[in-house]
């Protein structure tokens, strides 16, 4: 039989069901068959915090978004084209997300009463018309599995749990996926239990075979592979990302990793990653709290490794005193913050980037960090580089910040070449830096005065090694670790003396030291490339300033702005602290600055203390990334603001993109149009 | 899933530290002294352990730039600024876990921990017993005056029960921690305990400790003359000593106190049926008494630390006036630091090609696709 084919330039699926049901599985293989067809993509996974919450209800549900097009796309989409339900309670717990017209593959197998009950509906949607503004296709996925494989004698039960790979099945048709990926996963994954392997075969091969041959569906589509620059390509989550990011800066500076972590979501993931790569070097310490998991990270970086803790929100609470305690030895540290709703134990599987503030400030004392975070899910690599390479350059701990949605959220990730990488020099101190007379223990020659020719020092004359003599372009002090003859020294909490390192409770000492460490940090700005400001005909009066993860929501933002024909610039900020040295400039070339954060406005704080900016915030804080859409029209109020103007933005008719953007088989135009070239 | 670990080998805690040649002068005390004047009250208890570890650890034929000494916070914890080796005063508390991460980084270090019966047993007790159980290489000297003394004078998790500090007006309520009951019962392989003034006992106690491979919990009887004088008078003045101190030595009966008629200390240890611990009898011939040949014989190297506890708790809980001292448990266990390192090697045996190959590969496998 032959199916008409249309073709669509993007597509916005959620896989949604109860905890048991793999939908988060389904979704990542969906996502492996579109990056494999050479589509851009992104993805949001969303799932409770319960391990199993209870079966078919609300707070069980849970959900795997993925958007992919023929074009390059910042996110993972406001809302979906079309919604895949395994259960009622997935159903009602995503109805609200869907534009009219969506599309919806409902397995109507758990449409019983009790499940309904369950679910908090009082009627079957089903079967009143609840649903009218939707193109529903109620199919019983469950019923066509256990039939589909029958032959391998499985249990009941065993048998519906493949329904996931039925539907996977159906949507790889639908939207014409490669399954040759999808069939060798499961070879691999169910190796040892042969009838299971062969029962998600058989029950996704059903489920291609359903689409091709059923009446439900007269249409397929075509999203055509989207032109990306030349290179390799992966598809890669942030914290798969950020693990090997972290790697490469254990090779590119040839220092051994040492990572100590307590388990906390959403940075788990990164312990487990690095735990699998020990054949680098790499030490994984799964310490006792997060306490000792920094504490045993200090240790390895004041031995000459690369110290690196992982945590989230609740664990730099309690590191901070640590923080505090390397920010005064100066030693190099990296402190990763995947982020997570807050305060306390707030969402932990839901994204926020609330804790900006808390990297900022959220130490006693005077205890400058700097501070990084990542744009995307493949940006968390070179990210972790650019720690890498301000912790060891500058002997300073570095804060990166990065989500729960950027980590476990995905994207096509061009694989950089390895030349493309930063060398990081350690520059370990091997000899003494300073020589005193012995007569009057007075100074005689510092630092690089040592030349070789006060090293024979003369019989007056002492060669020493002072741990906080520093370097006059970057400030930083000398690393000399255990094991290096003659350097032999004492660094601690306790404020130190300039040059010496000694303890010094002396005033001056500690208004000078005091300031020095926050030049320290300030300097690390002279090494930071111009920042790149998108305005591209150079007449925008409104500037979106960004940073971390709203990158994607931003950018589709400002796209939908400009395609409905108005001007606004975008700058997004990798290094928060310090900030580049040219964003005061930029900042004042625009009459309106708006800052879109998913906190309460804390980069907006920072801007508008430093450079006495009247910035404007736009702050959502609902554990999901920002939708693109709102953003849009904030965007678009401001632009009206600054220019006198009108502005609308609504659907602008575009030649592109024609027909439908799901499997509605009516209309059904997308609602997210910003995320478009 | 469980899998097998590597068996233990028994070996030295310095074997993998690199020492002095043949030919270089003999380090002395004096080498391992810094130039930093040295604060502690006088009297102190410190400056005794000071001067007793200064003049130890050249006996070890360490290389000094090879010995690191990590302190948490209280008075004992500026004992790193003294010598001349690397060292990092830290943070309260907190000297297990940094001493954890040199350790497992570095096996050419003889890493040491300097703390106190606050540091190590109120606001860092989680670390200690983390790392007794992991039996990470290092060797913790815990400097026990029953005070919180760089805060000027509250009772700590030691001190006795009733105790009338600055912040207990009407005696303190809680009870305390015994050290050396609290390690054993943690999984700690070496547990001693010594006394500050008793350079000799001491300075064999460090030395075993040192050579110990695993963690070494060395518990010093400290006196701080300042907030808690006299708090160990029953073990350290001549007169009492004899009858306080029972004497730990291992493969020795355990005897102590006046001289008896075979000329061993008057009374011992005898295991107690009724208790299932040991209880301290009068040793002769006499009816009432119990025979030399009855009394326990000290065995350090029992793999069961059941008998080394019954022991610790003859420690008194309140003011002190009899306490065991001497080596309760010296056992072999593999260590969290060798073992993770093994780990590192046998994964890298039979990989082939440079880091940076290895790194290309790493980011570059999985399912990719090119784009021309
Ligand atoms: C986080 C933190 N809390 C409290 C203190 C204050 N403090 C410093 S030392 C100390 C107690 C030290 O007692 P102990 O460990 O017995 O050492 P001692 O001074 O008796 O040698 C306290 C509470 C601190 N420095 N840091
Ligand atoms: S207060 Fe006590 S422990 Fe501290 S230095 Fe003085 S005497 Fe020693
Ligand atoms: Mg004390």
């Amino acid at each position: 039989m032959s199916k008409q084919v249309k073709r669509l330039d993007r597509v916005i699926i959620r896989f949604a069901g109860d905890s048991g049901d793999g939908m988060q599985l389904t979704g990542d293989r969906f996502t492996q068959e579109s990056a494999a067809f050479g589509n851009d993509l992104s993805t949001l996974p969303n799932f409770p915090a319960e391990i199993r919450a209870p079966q078919g209800t609300l707070p069980g549900v849970s959900s795997f978004q993925v958007h992919f097009a023929d074009h390059d796309i910042l996110t993972p989409g406001d809302a979906p084209d079309v919604l895949v339900a395994m259960n009622p309670a997935a159903l009602r717990a995503n109805l609200g997300d869907l534009p009219k017209g969506a599309a919806i593959v409902v397995d109507t197998h758990d449409f019983t009463a009790r499940n309904l009950t369950k679910a908090g509906y009082a009627a079957n949607p089903l079967e009143d018309d609840s649903l009218s503004e939707y193109a529903v296709h109620p199919l019983d996925l469950t019923g066509m599995t256990v039939e589909a494989v029958k032959e391998f004698g499985l249990s009941r039960k065993d048998a519906a749990r493949a329904k996931n790979m039925f539907a996977l099945g159906l949507l790889s048709w639908l939207y014409g996926r490669p399954i040759e990926s999808t069939i060798a996963f499961l070879q691999k994954r169910f190796a040892k239990v042969p009838d299971i392997r062969d029962a998600n075969l058989a029950a996704y091969r059903a489920g291609w075979n359903f689409g091709e041959t059923t009446e439900t569906f007269v249409v397929s589509y075509e999203i055509k592979p989207a032109p990306m620059p030349v290179g390799t390509y992966r598809n890669i989550t942030g914290n798969l990302a950020l693990a090997y990011g972290l790697i490469a800066g254990g090779v590119q500076s040839g220092l051994k990793l040492f990572l100590g972590s307590y388990p906390i979501t959403p940075a788990s993931d990164i312990l487990h990653e690095l735990s699998k790569h020990k054949a680098f070097g790499v030490t994984t310490f799964q310490a006792e709290d997060e306490i000792a998991g920094i504490g045993a990270a200090i240790g390895a970086s004041f031995s000459g490794s690369l110290g690196v803790t992982t945590t989230s929100g609740p664990g730099i609470a309690l590191k901070s005193e640590s923080i505090g305690l390397a920010v005064m030895t100066e030693l190099p540290l990296l402190v990763v913050d995947v982020q997570r709703g807050g305060p306390s134990t707030g969402l932990p599987t839901k994204t926020e980037q609330a804790d900006l503030l808390q990297a900022m400030f959220g130490r006693n004392g005077e205890a400058p960090v700097p501070i990084v975070a990542p744009r995307s899910p493949g940006d968390c690599f070179e990210t972790a580089l650019e720690a890498v390479r301000i912790a060891v350059t500058y002997r300073t701990p570095v804060m990166l910040l990065s989500d729960g949605y950027l980590a476990n959220g995905s994207e096509p990730w061009r694989i950089p070449e390895l030349s493309e990488l930063p060398e990081i020099d350690p520059g370990f101190a091997t000899e003494p830096n300073h020589v005193v007379s012995l007569r009057d223990g007075s100074s005689l020659a510092s630092s690089g005065q040592v030349s070789p020719s006060t090293n024979g020092a003369s019989a007056d004359e002492k060669r020493e090694f002072w741990p906080y003599l520093r370097d006059e372009q970057t400030l930083a002090r000398p690393w000399a670790v255990p094991g290096t003859p003659g350097l032999e020294h004492r660094i601690g909490g306790l404020e130190k003396g300039d040059g010496h390192g000694n303890i010094s409770y002396d005033p001056a000492n500690h208004d000078f030291m005091v300031r020095t460490r926050a030049a320290k940090v300030e300097r690390i700005a002279e090494s930071l490339p111009p920042l790149e400001v998108d305005d591209p005909e150079g007449l925008a009066k409104v500037l979106v300033l960004g940073w971390g993860s709203t990158y994607g929501p931003i950018g589709a933002g400002v796209r939908r702005v400009r395609k409905a024909g108005y001007h606004v610039a975008q700058v997004h900020l990798r290094h928060l602290n310090p900030f580049p040295r040219d964003l005061g400039d930029i900042l004042e070339r625009y009459d309106k600055v708006l800052i879109p954060e998913m906190n309460l406005g804390q980069l907006a704080m920072l801007i508008r203390a430093r450079y006495l900016v009247d910035a404007v915030g736009y702050n959502h804080v609902r554990g999901l990334p920002l939708k693109a859409m709102e953003l849009a029209e904030a965007i678009g109020n401001l632009v009206a603001d600054a220019e006198g103007i009108e502005v609308d933005l609504s659907d602008p008719v575009d030649a592109t993109t024609s027909g439908t953007a799901g499997a509605s088989g009516t209309s059904g135009t997308s609602s997210t149009a910003g995320d478009q070239r | 899933m469980t899998t097998d670990l590597p068996q233990p080998v028994a070996r030295s805690g310095i074997e993998l530290v690199p020492t002095l040649t043949d030919e270089a002068a003999p380090l002395t005390g004096k080498d391992f002294t810094s130039d930093q004047e040295v604060r502690w009250c006088p009297g102190c208890g410190d400056y005794a352990v000071l001067k007793a570890v200064q003049g130890f650890l050249p006996d070890l034929g360490l290389r000094r730039e090879n010995i690191v000494f990590v302190s948490g916070i209280g008075c004992s914890a500026r004992f790193p600024y003294y010598l001349e080796t690397y060292g990092m005063h830290s943070i309260h508390g907190r000297a297990p876990s940094i001493a954890t991460g040199i350790a497992t980084s570095r096996e050419d270090l003889s890493v040491w921990v300097v703390t106190g019966d606050g540091d190590a047993l109120s606001i860092g007790g989680n670390h200690l017993i983390h790392a007794l159980r992991r039996n990470v290489n290092m060797t913790i000297l815990l400097f026990n005056n029953r005070i919180y003394g760089l805060t000027k004078g509250q009772y700590s998790p030691t001190s006795e029960e009733g105790k009338i500090t600055k912040s207990t007006p009407m005696g303190s309520l809680d009870h305390p921690f015994n050290p050396v009951s609290l390690a054993l019962g943690a999984e700690a392989t070496f547990v001693a305990r010594t006394i500050d003034s008793d350079r000799k006992h001491l300075t064999a106690v460090l030395t075993a400790a040192a050579e110990h491979r695993g963690t070494s919990l060395v518990e010093i009887y400290q006196n701080c003359p300042i907030f808690n004088d006299g708090a160990f008078d029953a073990v350290k003045s001549p007169v009492t000593r004899d009858e306080a101190i029972i004497p730990l030595v291992h493969g020795e009966p355990i005897r102590f106190g006046a001289p008896g008629a075979d000329g061993s200390g008057s009374r011992g240890l005898i295991r107690d049926p009724a208790t299932g611990g040991v209880k301290i009898v009068e040793v002769g011939d006499a009816p009432d008494q119990v025979s030399a040949d009855d009394v326990l014989v000290h065995d350090a190297h029992s793999p069961d630390a059941t008998t080394a506890f019954a022991i610790s708790r003859l420690t008194d809980a309140g003011r002190l006036h009899q306490a065991p001292i001497g080596i309760f448990r010296q056992v072999s266990r593999p260590t969290y630091d060798d073992l993770a390192r093994a780990q590192i090697t046998e994964a890298a045996a039979g990989v082939t090609g440079s880091r940076s190959e290895r790194l290309a590969g790493l980011i570059g496998a999985g399912d990719t696709w090119t784009v021309a």
